[in-house]
């Protein structure tokens, strides 16, 4: 079990590391999400004369959306560096060695998870220097964090699993779009009760970064909701053990021991 | 020009336009995303915000459908000429670009056929995102006539894009200068009045609205989708002094490639 641990702990610190060091890892979560939510809520700030539109700043309604849309970047950082691991013989070195599969599952999601916390750290700061205060309190700053690295972690395992089934950094690049269609058919913009296009309400309301979104907006307009709260922990949840199951079966598939 | 140079120079607009939209549409990489965003970008607008049209003051007959159509076909076709401009740092990354001006007795025909390709590679979006307008609705003001109007528009928008884009590629020389193409265009994009006319917005975003000529090419796109032309000339006249600034900006970017040596 120890030397499950040291493998978890020099693989963590490699892909601590790894993450840092690369500014185009670090930089584009940081500002992207947050130009836009600023972008989008000076040209949205109408919405709330919409009749039962649940504030009066637009800003502290969408400050949840760059939380989520880091973690989507999160998919993107731990598949490209699984795939570059894969492209360039890394994995298969490790496939020498007595390295247990869990072990580079875990220690890989290391460096998307630090990562993850400093986002979420950088947009509550960007939430209260921008005048956001939060219903839930100091208490809900730190549940919010927890469910952001939470999100980050489970959408960081989506990646590794597509790097594992791909093998291509390019195909991990060329999946982008297709995470941004979840954010963008989701309760992002508007409430799901305000939204008057049937087939975009169904979509949004089916589409679980909806429920990601709800969870982290909850505690910044509602205070306490304690469904909203267990809808995004139980969605998070649910899409990093589908992801970790699957990892470990495309990991099992790529690493074929000899 | 004589004929003969006149042929030559048509010889390396055509053949670098048809390499450019070869690769376009052949890639997978780069077909997706051209295809997607625009789509994705309608979808969500359209479909999420569209109460906003129930706002005081906010008056758009066609419905907002047709109202964010317009957003979406100039950010298209904006957004056509930046990634064709990826296409040209990659070019100049990868050595192509040089031999390129070894082999073109004109250079400036290298960046007419960018532009060549950023057109046909906007309209074969152009195309499919009508047929979608279409297909869910959208209403179109007067006799339809107008519409062609927008499509002026939005191709002139999308040269602009793309000699602000080759200017910025044949600078730096490397993909990594992509976020410089993008970033601008995008915030020109979104600082105008995307989601509802420019009355209803206030604050900092209406006085920077106010200034954006992207405003206007809204405001005139969105006029003719109503049938009633409006803001054509403000608009079309901010949309061929870009073209002609980021003309010149495009061919002293040249200037500096070839004096790099490609």
């Amino acid at each position: 079990m120890s030397d499950t641990w040291t493998q978890i702990g020099n693989l963590a610190r490699r892909s601590i590391v790894r993450t840092l060091r690369q500014p185009a890892y670090v930089i584009p979560p940081l500002i992207f999400p947050t130009l836009l939510v600023t972008v989008n809520a000076a040209g949205l700030r109408p919405s709330t004369l919409l009749h039962g539109f649940p504030t009066h700043s637009f800003l502290a309604f969408a400050i949840a959306v760059p939380f989520i849309q880091g973690a989507l970047f999160s998919t993107m950082n731990a598949g490209t560096d699984l795939a570059r691991d894969i492209q360039t013989g890394f994995l298969n070195r490790l496939a020498l060695t007595p390295m247990r599969g869990s072990a580079l599952l875990v220690g890989h999601m290391a460096g998307v998870m630090v990562l993850g916390l400093i986002q979420s750290i950088f947009y509550l700061c960007f939430a209260l220097a921008v005048g956001v205060r939060f219903s839930a309190g100091v208490g809900g700053a730190f549940v919010i964090l927890a469910l952001a690295s939470l999100i980050a972690a489970s959408f960081g395992m989506l990646g590794a699993f597509l790097a594992l089934r791909t093998g291509s950094g390019e195909a991990i690049q060329a999946t982008f779009p297709f995470l941004f269609v979840f954010l963008f058919i989701s309760s992002m913009n508007t409430p799901r009760n305000l939204i008057a296009v049937h087939w975009f309400k169904i979509a949004a309301t089916i589409n679980p970064v909806s429920y990601l979104i709800e969870g982290v907006r909850s505690l910044i307009i509602t205070g306490w909701d304690g469904q909203a709260l267990a809808l995004a922990f139980a969605v998070a949840l649910a899409i990093g053990s589908i992801s970790v199951v699957l990892s470990t079966w495309a990991l099992g598939q790529r690493m074929a021991r000899t | 020009m004589t004929s003969d140079g006149f042929r030559s120079y048509r010889s390396v607009v055509l053949g670098v336009a048809w390499r450019t939209v070869h690769n376009a549409l052949t890639t997978p990489n780069l077909v997706i995303p051209t295809l997607a965003f625009p789509f994705f970008f309608f979808l969500a607008f359209a479909g999420g915000l569209s109460q906003l049209s129930h706002l005081p003051g906010f008056h758009f007959p066609e419905g907002y459908t047709s109202f964010q159509f317009v957003f979406v076909m100039l950010q298209s076709a904006a957004f056509g000429g930046v990634f064709t401009g990826f296409g040209i740092a990659r070019d100049f990354e990868y050595g192509f670009a040089r031999r390129l001006m070894l082999a073109a007795p004109h250079r400036s025909a290298l960046v007419v056929g960018y532009a060549v390709a950023a057109v046909i590679r906007w309209l074969v979006v152009a195309v499919l995102l009508t047929v979608a307008g279409f297909a869910v609705g959208m209403g179109v003001g007067g006799g339809g006539v107008e519409l062609i109007g927008l499509y002026g528009l939005a191709l002139i928008v999308n040269s602009a894009a793309l000699l602000w884009s080759a200017g910025i590629a044949m600078r730096f020389r490397t993909i990594q200068a992509g976020p410089a193409m993008q970033m601008p265009v995008f915030l020109a994009l979104f600082f105008a009045p995307v989601y509802v006319p420019l009355s209803l917005l206030s604050g900092w975003i209406h006085a920077v609205a106010r200034g954006n000529p992207v405003t206007y090419f809204l405001e005139a796109g969105r006029s003719f989708v109503s049938g009633e032309a409006a803001y054509a000339g403000v608009a079309f006249g901010a949309a061929f002094a870009l073209v002609a600034f980021f003309g010149l900006w495009a061919l002293r970017g040249l200037h500096k490639a070839e004096a790099a040596g490609g």
